[in-house]
């Protein structure tokens, strides 16, 4: 009897094997948001509804702010919204591939956990960003300049934000076993970063307890920034802006945009590392 | 290659909390030999087969797969073992063209090779036309194909299937196991399957007998059945207790009801049954006579019938880790 016997070739463990790991993560990530139309409508409702209806409500109550439109302000908040739950939901992916069998495809595979890992980040992070460009296309309605500067620095801000959430998420989610329970982390969570990260009302003349709770807000250092982009690209009078381009500062100190983006890289890189850690234990 | 078997293991045991779900379990397999633990549910077959694909750590005792020890090489053991489980891994939102790329890519075949691969085994399992398709859409005998067909992707040397066949028709069921029979022949892979199915069993070149953790029985299948030396008579009769008791006294017979019917073991059924009617005096409805089947083999060593058991077993579930988990999410 001949027999043929295939050749076994496959992954010897370099680097360009995971990092084909990584690639082939990040693209299902990729495949599955495109085909999760209800998803991307469903997602894009909750930010529309703050900015236009909490907004709108909301510009009635801000004084003296003659010709300046409140939803502006809540712009960047608006955005970042959209960022935390899209990377939070890409996230909780895990948890449902785990309930549905197919991360155990994933780890068996000979692949090292970290490419999986880091493969869910860029995935859950591109995923993010792209739905954050979606509520961006709306800028010129709440009267921010379509500025080519402008778009890519948020654009830039926006996908470092999406990539921490999105390991915040994984961190979480690493080792959770049931959707359930990350419904219950959800809400201890994700909402409290949401609103402290003075998204919807300035960091400014808070209570100190409130002032100190939005200072280790990882959000917050994300918001700020994009606020300030936002404000140097429109005409506004300097008193209003003074009440309402109030960010993080550091014991009176105002943090300068470009260290408050680094405090969002490095948390979320520490979170990846974190989230790879507890990925990797084995029963 | 060596000479070294597809799979070796030393001692293996595995405990979880104060549950020994395998206890001491020796056996090897050769390579190109279809192996076969059969057992009923929470026997241990999972958690073994587990250990084996490097999803859990052994208690004690050791494993080698394809060469490599499955503690201290993982990443090896894992690049030279296909995997089929009893439930689906496959992403229901990818075609089972997706699939396949994301498992070749993953276990890095390389891109020259795995175009052709993948029509290989999709052509293999007869789902080549239907590759552009979401998974979502299969049937459940569908999907079970194409796992197998990821699970060869990569050539594997040793491939691990788990129940390949539990909750398929019996069309479906045969149709899989020509599958299986064609890839040991065309491949000259190593199978090592689980099952509680005994006519699953009867395809394999030889099987172990798994009961409460332990190896109760290894060998072929017609070895195990020789071995039980007696013929199997069943008796459906009007008062089962009149007759057990009756064998019993009158015959010295060790009676036992299994699936509604008195079930007794003898040296050479067929002389004896002209002894069964002239001996009771129970009016007998029928009598049925069978050479040893592997059930038989399972009874003859654990007293009991598989399907018996499944019934007990229920809790024993508990320690199978992906039931449990599964459990757990349902609730």
């Amino acid at each position: 009897m001949s027999v043929h016997v295939a050749p076994v070739r496959v992954a010897t463990g370099t680097f360009a094997d995971d990092w084909r790991a990584v690639k082939v993560v990040w693209k299902r990530e990729l495949i599955r948001f495109s085909r999760n139309k209800p998803r991307i409508v469903t997602s894009l409702a909750q930010p529309v509804l703050f900015l236009f209806v909490l907004g709108t409500g909301l510009s009635h109550l801000i004084p003296g702010a003659a010709g300046f439109d409140f939803r502006t302000f809540m712009f960047p908040g608006v955005i970042s919204m959209t960022i935390l739950f899209t990377a939070i939901f890409s996230a909780v992916s895990i948890v449902w591939d785990r309930e549905f069998g197919f991360l155990r495809e994933m780890l068996v595979a000979p692949s090292r956990r970290w490419a999986i890992m880091v493969g869910k980040a860029a995935g859950g992070a591109t995923v993010a960003t792209m739905q954050g460009v979606i509520i961006l296309a709306l800028a010129g309605v709440v009267h921010v300049p379509y500025s080519p500067v402008l778009l890519l620095t948020l654009l830039g801000e926006m996908a470092l934000v999406a990539f921490m959430l999105t390991a915040f998420g994984l961190a979480l989610a690493s080792r959770i076993k049931q959707v359930e329970s990350f419904q219950v982390v959800m809400q201890l969570f994700v909402l409290p970063m949401f609103f402290l990260a003075g998204a919807i009302f300035p960091l400014t003349g808070l209570p100190l307890w409130l002032a100190t709770l939005t200072k280790i807000d990882p959000l917050a250092y994300a918001v700020d920034p994009m606020r300030r982009a936002v404000f140097a690209h429109i005409p506004i009078p300097p008193e209003v802006a003074a009440g309402l381009n109030g960010g993080v500062t550091w014991d009176g100190w105002r943090l300068p945009s470009v260290l408050a983006l680094a405090v969002v890289g490095v948390v979320g890189l520490v979170l990846l590392g974190i989230a790879i850690v507890r990925f990797s234990k084995t029963d | 290659m060596s000479s070294e078997p597809a799979v070796l293991v030393e001692h293996l045991g595995k405990v979880f909390d104060d549950i020994t779900a395998v206890d001491d379990v020796s056996f090897d397999v050769p390579v190109g030999e279809s192996f076969g633990f059969l057992g009923p549910n929470g026997a241990g077959k999972s958690t073994t087969i587990s250990i084996l694909c490097t999803l859990l750590r052994s208690t004690t005792g050791s494993a080698r797969v394809a060469g490599y020890d499955v503690t201290s090489h993982p990443a090896d053991v894992r690049r030279h073992i296909g995997l089929v489980f009893q439930d689906s891994t496959l992403d229901e939102y990818l075609t089972a063209e997706e699939n396949l790329r994301f498992h070749a890519e993953l276990y890095g075949v390389p891109r020259d090779l795995a175009e052709e691969r993948l029509r290989d085994v999709l052509e293999m399992v007869e789902l080549w036309e239907r590759r552009r398709s979401v998974v979502s859409t299969f049937s459940g005998g569908m999907k079970r194909r194409l796992e197998i067909a990821r699970g060869l992707l990569h050539s594997p040397r040793v491939l691990f299937l788990d129940e390949p066949t539990v909750g398929l028709d019996p069309q479906t069921r045969a149709h899989i196991w020509s599958y299986i029979e064609e890839l040991r022949r065309r491949e000259s892979i190593t199978i090592f399957l689980t099952t509680h199915y005994m006519d699953e069993a009867e395809h394999c070149d030889r099987i172990a007998i798994i009961d409460h953790g332990r190896i109760v029985a290894i060998d072929t299948p017609e070895v195990l059945k020789s071995s039980v030396g007696r013929d199997r008579i069943e008796l459906r009769t009007a008062d089962d207790r009149a007759v057990m008791s009756e064998l019993r006294d009158r015959l010295g017979l060790e009676p036992t009801i299994a699936e509604g019917a008195v079930r007794i073991y003898v040296p050479n059924g067929d002389r004896f049954i002209p002894t069964l009617f002239a001996d009771l005096t129970v009016p007998i409805l029928s009598v049925s006579l069978a050479q040893p089947t592997l059930d038989d083999v399972f009874m003859s060593y654990t007293g009991r019938t598989i399907r018996d058991s499944e019934a007990s077993s229920a809790e024993r579930l508990a320690s199978n880790p992906f039931i449990r988990r599964r459990m757990g999410a349902r609730r």
